[in-house]
């Protein structure tokens, strides 16, 4: 490869019969400085003429392109699925088997902490109350491995999501599309869903409530989470989860069918709530629900504004 | 739309007036397929175009380019030309772009595109894909020679002039840059004109501007320009 000259071309050490190599220099390889790259291969004897240098670059490329975009893609969905999954799981038994710890080292610790911290604390440090205890230090380390497992897993997905959903995650911030995308149940199916539906994932049970009749309609799900909706004053939360579950909509479109980054949804969904949210100081003044959206909309925040909350 | 009315209704002697000025390069043509005459290439169809025989039609809506053509933008391409293009996407225009030119260096970015620009450069030998980030010359100066007669840019980021003043140095004294600009990219909130202005003066460090020409005939919010190296 060209790791030894900085400003070799692709085919510098390759011999041209051997696609392998040649494609991995030309998908690893990097030079400060462009060159004539043709004259030089025909130069250094790397082929004949300029038609089969040529040639030889439309092999190695097309080979190159074929394996990054594999392995680039390789980066899929369901990893992030199980990842956001085996988060989540690993997170409830840490606090879980943390609360039990808590229970059981006070009865010898009188300075008995609570929580994760406590479990990291037992683990990490020789404490004189408990030392006598090996079995409570034992599943005080077993808690605390949890805990980082799941500081991991969150790393993985914090990682993971911006390559397999780019605008999703630059939307939602990478953990809030890892749950939409698990909830949906892949990137595909959330690309498919309508933003109503995106809107109230994760409330299923209030959502199937209020089907059967007995409950107002649910106005979001597990994209509460995100600030556009819990910055918003509850009056308004219906709007903001529903501006926001639009563009979601469109960025996981977008990142499944074609992959490109749109920077311009993030501006455009700040420059919506933004709106929204100003509605709250115009409230405040006289009765202003008023941003120049059409009245059927406006009307679905008031009965929506009015029986849920 | 406009335009492309205008030039059907005036018909074939301004079509023959213009290929003979020579605006457009050599394996471009002007020809009418299904009843509408359109901007054409000959090569094989990738984005179910409609076809006359080899000829295939190229959408300018589709295509910032094709609307740089049918604009009348003088692009200075002749046909045979080596070209740099960054931001291949799927491969819409670059198919165009390698039915006329010379070698064809295509940068693309994103996988998911990337895999339909490597289906359109199968059938087309001198179209080399690369999966590459155009903001990054150096991670493909290795493979792109120097001095292409031709760097044209359609990319959807953030910093549209910076990307063209990166890669000069791949172009030829006498080479042109064929710039579309996306206002929605640099900053959505923005007047376009004034993303435009900004973006030119930012070019200017590094290209004289030939032309600057409005696409929102077929492109809203988009900058067509004609630049060379200063």
């Amino acid at each position: 490869m060209n790791d030894s000259a900085p400003d070799a071309g692709w085919f510098s050490g390759v011999d041209a019969s051997d696609l392998e190599s040649a494609a991995a220099a030309v998908r690893d390889g990097s030079s400060e400085v462009s060159r004539d790259w043709p004259a030089l291969a025909v130069e250094s004897g790397f082929t004949a003429d300029r038609e089969s240098y040529y040639d030889a670059l439309k092999e190695a490329t097309t080979a190159a392109a074929r394996s990054a975009i594999e392995s680039r893609e390789r980066a899929d969905d369901r990893q992030l699925v199980h990842a956001i999954r085996a988060m989540d799981d690993c997170e409830r038994t840490a606090n879980e088997l943390a609360e039990r710890l808590a229970e059981w080292a006070g009865t010898v610790d009188p300075d008995a902490g609570t929580g994760l911290e406590y479990a990291r604390e037992l683990a990490s440090e020789d404490r004189e109350a408990v030392a006598g205890e090996p079995a409570i230090r034992s599943l005080a380390e077993r808690v605390a491995d949890l805990g980082d497992e799941a500081d991991d897993l969150r790393e993985f997905v914090e990682r993971r999501a911006p390559t397999v959903a780019p605008n999703l995650s630059a939307l939602a911030g990478p953990i809030l599309a890892a749950r939409l995308v698990s909830l949906a149940g892949g990137l595909e199916s959330l690309a498919k869903k309508p933003s109503g539906t995106i809107q109230v994932l994760g409330a299923e049970d209030a959502l199937f409530a209020h089907l059967r009749g007995h409950a107002p309609s649910p106005k979001h799900g597990i994209i509460y989470v995100h600030d556009a909706v819990r910055g918003t004053h509850p009056d308004h939360r219906g709007s903001a989860a529903r501006a926001l579950a639009g563009k979601l909509a469109i960025a996981a479109r977008v990142d499944h069918y074609s992959g490109e980054r749109k920077p311009e949804l993030e501006a455009e969904l700040a420059e919506r709530i933004e709106t929204i949210q100003a509605r709250t100081s115009d409230a405040d003044i006289g009765n202003g629900d008023d941003d120049g959206e059409p009245a059927v909309d406006g009307d679905r925040d008031d009965e929506n504004g009015g029986t849920n909350e | 739309m406009t335009v492309n009315r205008l030039s059907t209704a005036i018909g074939t002697t301004r079509t023959e007036a213009r290929m003979s000025n020579g605006l457009l390069p050599t394996g471009v043509q002007r020809r009418t397929i299904d009843g509408t005459e359109r901007l054409a290439t000959r090569g094989e169809p990738v984005y179910g175009e409609p076809t006359d025989g080899e000829w295939r039609a190229w959408a300018p809506d589709r295509s910032k380019l094709g609307a740089m053509f049918e604009l009348e933008m003088e692009t200075g391409l002749e046909g045979g030309e080596t070209v740099l293009y960054l931001g291949a996407a799927s491969g819409t225009t670059v198919s165009h772009v390698a039915d006329f030119a010379g070698p064809t260096y295509a940068v693309e970015f994103a996988p998911r595109p990337a895999r339909d620009l490597l289906e359109t450069a199968a059938s087309r030998p001198r179209l080399f894909p690369l999966l590459a980030d155009a903001r990054k010359p150096e991670t493909y100066a290795h493979v792109v020679e120097s001095d292409v007669d031709a760097i044209v840019q359609d990319v959807a980021t953030r910093g549209q002039a910076r990307v063209a003043l990166e890669n000069r140095q791949f172009l030829a004294d006498d080479g042109r840059l064929l710039l579309a600009v996306k206002a929605r990219s640099e900053d959505v909130t923005r007047e376009p004109s004034d993303v435009f202005e900004e973006v030119c003066t930012d070019l200017e460090e590094g290209y004289e501007i030939f032309e600057r020409c409005r696409l929102d005939a077929y492109h809203d919010d988009h900058l067509g320009v004609v630049a060379r190296p200063r």
